[in-house]
C-alpha cells in the first residue's frame, strides 16, 4: 500500500515540475528561437552582423573575461583569508561578500553614478587622475564603468564556490605540509589548489554566464547604444523600439545569449560531472 | 631533558590553555599527554610543536631555546588528529612530501620511501589513496609521513581517536613497538588514561591549563598528588564523610574521600577466605550489575553510601538486592593540597595485597 501512494506521490511531483520547467522556460525559450527565425534566416544573419549587435557582443565578452579574472583572483584571495585565518570582523567581512546577492543591481549601478558621476565625490580624483596622465578615463558612462558595474555583480560567486570547500578541508593538511618546510606556494598548489580546482572552474562558470546576462546595473551606467551597450541592453533597446523588423531583431540577439547561456550550462554540468568523480 | 617546556603561558582570549606549565622529557622517552578534553594539553603540544606561539615562556630542544624557530625548522615530525594526509596524493607522495620539500636526491628519496613503507609493513599499498585505506592503514602512513625526514622529535595528537576500538590496542602496541625502534623522543596527547597507562614510559597529567603531575604510569596511579588525579586516573567514587566504616576516624574538615573499585572487596557472608577480617565488615546490597565484558562491576550501598567493585567472572553468580559483606580496604583523603592513602585501621597487620 505505501509503496504504490509513494509511487502516485513521486510522479504528481515529477509532473508538477516537469509542468513548471516547460510553462515557464521551454516554451518561452522555443518562443525565441521561433520568433527569431520567423523573417527566415537571412534577415536573421543580418541582425547578428548589425553593427549595435557586434559592438554589444565586443563590449559583453571584454566585460564578461575581465569580470571573470578579476573575481577570480578576488575569490581566492577572500575565501582565503576567511576560511584560514582568525581575526576580529571576519564575520562581517564574509557577509560582506554577498552584498551583490541582497542588493538590487540597480542600485548598484546607481551607486556607481553617484560616486563616478558629474556630482560624484570621486570625480575630481578621476579628473585628477586624467590631468596627470593625459588619459581620457570615465568610470560612468564608458566601457570601464561596464565592466565595473559587471564585476561588482557577480563577485560573490566563486569565493561562494570556494569557501565551502575549503571549510571542509580545515587547515591539518596545510599544517602538516608547512611542518614539512613547504613554502605558501608549494602548499597552495600541491595541497590547496587540487581541492578547490572544481570548485573554482564552477564559480568562474557561474560568473561568467551571470556577467553575460546582467542587465539592472549596467543599464544604469551604459547609456551609449552602439558604443557602451551590451547584449541585454541592445536586446531591449530594439523591442523598445517597437517595429516588427526591430522586434524580430531583438530575438535574434536573445537566442545569441540564450546560446552563450546554453553553453555555459552544459560546461557548468560537465564540471560538476567531473568534479564528483575527482572527489576523493 | 632533552625538550623541556619552561613557565609556558597561552591564552586564547579569555581562555586560558596553558598556565605556567614546565616540564621535561628525557632523550628516547615515549611521554603522554593526559587530561580530560578542553584541559589545553593539544595546545601544549602545538606550542611545542611551533604550530602555536606561547604568550610566554621558553620552548627548549637539545638546550636550544627555539621560540622564535619556525615550526619547519624545529626538526619534528608531526601526527595529526584524523592524520591530515594529503588527499590528493598516494601513499608513496604523501611519505616522499617532506623529503622533496627538503630537496633530497630523487635516488634517496625513493630508497627511504620503500624503506618506511616495509618499516609499516604497507608494501603493495604505494599508489593508493588515502581514501582507499582503512583507519589502522592511515594511521602508519601519518606515522611514517611523519619520521620519513628524521626528525629528533615526534608529536601526535590523539593518534588513536578516530580508530575503532578493536584495531586500536592493536595499533596502540604497534606503535609503542615502532616508536621504540627508531628510538625517537616522542609525545602523544591523549584523553584516554587506559592509553596512556599501556603506552607511555611517563605521563604529563594536564587539568585547566595546569600540569598536575609527572611520572610513570604507576607512581600516578599509586600515588597521586592532587585530588584531581586522584579522581581522574582509575574509576573513582568521591565521599564527604566515611561516618559508620569501621575502622575509619572521623575525617578531618574539608577533606574528601576517594574511594576505587580495587579499595572495595564484596563477598558472600559464608566465604571462609576473609574470616579473619570479620571485625571489619559492612553489610552491603547490590544496586547494580553491570557486565563489563570481562568481569562484572558491582555497585552496593553501603552504610547509605555507594560503593563500586569489580568482581571477577570466575567468582559465583550474584544478584541484584542481593545482601553481601563489604570490606574497604583504604581510601585516599585529598583536599585541595593534595592526596594521601589513608589504610583500614582493623586490617592492621593483614597482607590484603596476598588475597
Amino acid at each position: 500500500m505505501k509503496k504504490t501512494s509513494e509511487k502516485i506521490v513521486k510522479w504528481i511531483l515529477i509532473g508538477i515540475s516537469a509542468l513548471f520547467f516547460l510553462l515557464m522556460l521551454v516554451l518561452p525559450l522555443i518562443e525565441v528561437i521561433v520568433r527569431a527565425l520567423a523573417d527566415g534566416l537571412q534577415s536573421y544573419q543580418a541582425a547578428l552582423a548589425a553593427e549595435n549587435t557586434l559592438s554589444a557582443l565586443k563590449v559583453t565578452l571584454i566585460a564578461t573575461v575581465i569580470a571573470v579574472a578579476v573575481n577570480t583572483v578576488f575569490g581566492l584571495v577572500a575565501s582565503w583569508v576567511v576560511t584560514k585565518f582568525d581575526f576580529r570582523g571576519k564575520n562581517v567581512l564574509s557577509a560582506l561578500i554577498d552584498i551583490p546577492f541582497s542588493i538590487s543591481p540597480v542600485i548598484a549601478g546607481l551607486a556607481f553614478i553617484m560616486t563616478f558621476g558629474r556630482s560624484g565625490w570621486a570625480k575630481p580624483v578621476i579628473d585628477g587622475i586624467n590631468e596627470v596622465f593625459g588619459t581620457d578615463l570615465a568610470l560612468v558612462f564608458s566601457v570601464p564603468g561596464v565592466v565595473l558595474a559587471t564585476i561588482f555583480v557577480t563577485f560573490p560567486f566563486i569565493s561562494r564556490e570556494i569557501i565551502p570547500v575549503l571549510y571542509a578541508q580545515g587547515r591539518a593538511e596545510e599544517e602538516a605540509a608547512a611542518m614539512m618546510g613547504a613554502s605558501g606556494f608549494i602548499i597552495f598548489r600541491k595541497i590547496t589548489f587540487p581541492h578547490i580546482r572544481w570548485g573554482l572552474l564552477y564559480g568562474m562558470i557561474l560568473c561568467a554566464a551571470r556577467a553575460f546576462g546582467e542587465f539592472g546595473a549596467v543599464y544604469a551606467v551604459s547609456k551609449a547604444r552602439g558604443k557602451t551597450f551590451t547584449l541585454p541592453l541592445e536586446i531591449d533597446a530594439l523591442y523598445m523600439a517597437g517595429s516588427a523588423d526591430s522586434i524580430t531583431q531583438a530575438f535574434a540577439v536573445s537566442s545569441l545569449l540564450v546560446g552563450m547561456a546554453l553553453v555555459m550550462l552544459i560546461l557548468k554540468n560537465v564540471v560538476e560531472y567531473r568534479g564528483k568523480r575527482n572527489n576523493r | 631533558m632533552y625538550v623541556e617546556l619552561k613557565n609556558i603561558n597561552k591564552k586564547f582570549g579569555d581562555y586560558e590553555a596553558a598556565k605556567n606549565i614546565s616540564f621535561g622529557i628525557e632523550k628516547g622517552k615515549l611521554a603522554a599527554l593526559l587530561g580530560p578534553s578542553g584541559s589545553g594539553k593539544t595546545t601544549i603540544l602545538r606550542i611545542l610543536a611551533g604550530l602555536e606561539q606561547q604568550d610566554s615562556g621558553d620552548v627548549m630542544i637539545e638546550g636550544n631555546v627555539v621560540n622564535d624557530v619556525p615550526a619547519s625548522e624545529r626538526g619534528i615530525g608531526f601526527v595529526f588528529q584524523n592524520y591530515a594526509l594529503f588527499r590528493y596524493m598516494t601513499v608513496y607522495e604523501n611519505i616522499a612530501f617532506g623529503l622533496k620539500v627538503q630537496k633530497m636526491e630523487k635516488q634517496k628519496i625513493r630508497e627511504r620511501v620503500q624503506e618506511m613503507i616495509s618499516l609499516i609493513g604497507l608494501e603493495g599499498l604505494e599508489k593508493r589513496y588515502p581514501n582507499q585505506l582503512s583507519g589502522g592503514q592511515r594511521q602508519r602512513v601519518a606515522f611514517a609521513r611523519a619520521i620519513a625526514p628524521n626528525p629528533q622529535l615526534l608529536l601526535l595528537d590523539e593518534p588513536f581517536a578516530a580508530i575503532d576500538a578493536k584495531v586500536r590496542k592493536e595499533l596502540r602496541r604497534w606503535l609503542k613497538e615502532m616508536i621504540e625502534k627508531v628510538g625517537i623522543t616522542s609525545i602523544f596527547v591523549t584523553h584516554d588514561q587506559e592509553e596512556a597507562v599501556e603506552v607511555a614510559d611517563d605521563i604529563l597529567i594536564i587539568n585547566e591549563g595546569k600540569l598536575e603531575q609527572i611520572g610513570s604510569p604507576i607512581d600516578i596511579y599509586k600515588n597521586p598528588k592532587t585530588p584531581f588525579v586522584a579522581q581522574f586516573i582509575g574509576t573513582s567514587v568521591i565521599l564527604e564523610s566515611l561516618s559508620g566504616f569501621k575502622g575509619y576516624e572521623e575525617i578531618p574538615n574539608g577533606k574528601k574521600v576517594i574511594v576505587r573499585p580495587e579499595f572495595v572487596e564484596a563477598f558472600k557472608s559464608d566465604n571462609q577466605k576473609f574470616a579473619k577480617m570479620k571485625n571489619a565488615v559492612e553489610e552491603g546490597i547490590i544496586e547494580n550489575i553491570v557486565f563489563r565484558g570481562s568481569y562484572l562491576e558491582l555497585t552496593l550501598c553501603v552504610n547509605g553510601v555507594r560503593l563500586t567493585t569489580n568482581r571477577s567472572l570466575e567468582r559465583r553468580h550474584v544478584e541484584i538486592g542481593e545482601k553481601m559483606c563489604v570490606l574497604l580496604y583504604r581510601v585516599y583523603l585529598f583536599d585541595e593540597n593534595g592526596a594521601q592513602i589513608h589504610k583500614n585501621e582493623l586490617l592492621k597487620g593483614i597482607d590484603v595485597e596476598a588475597l
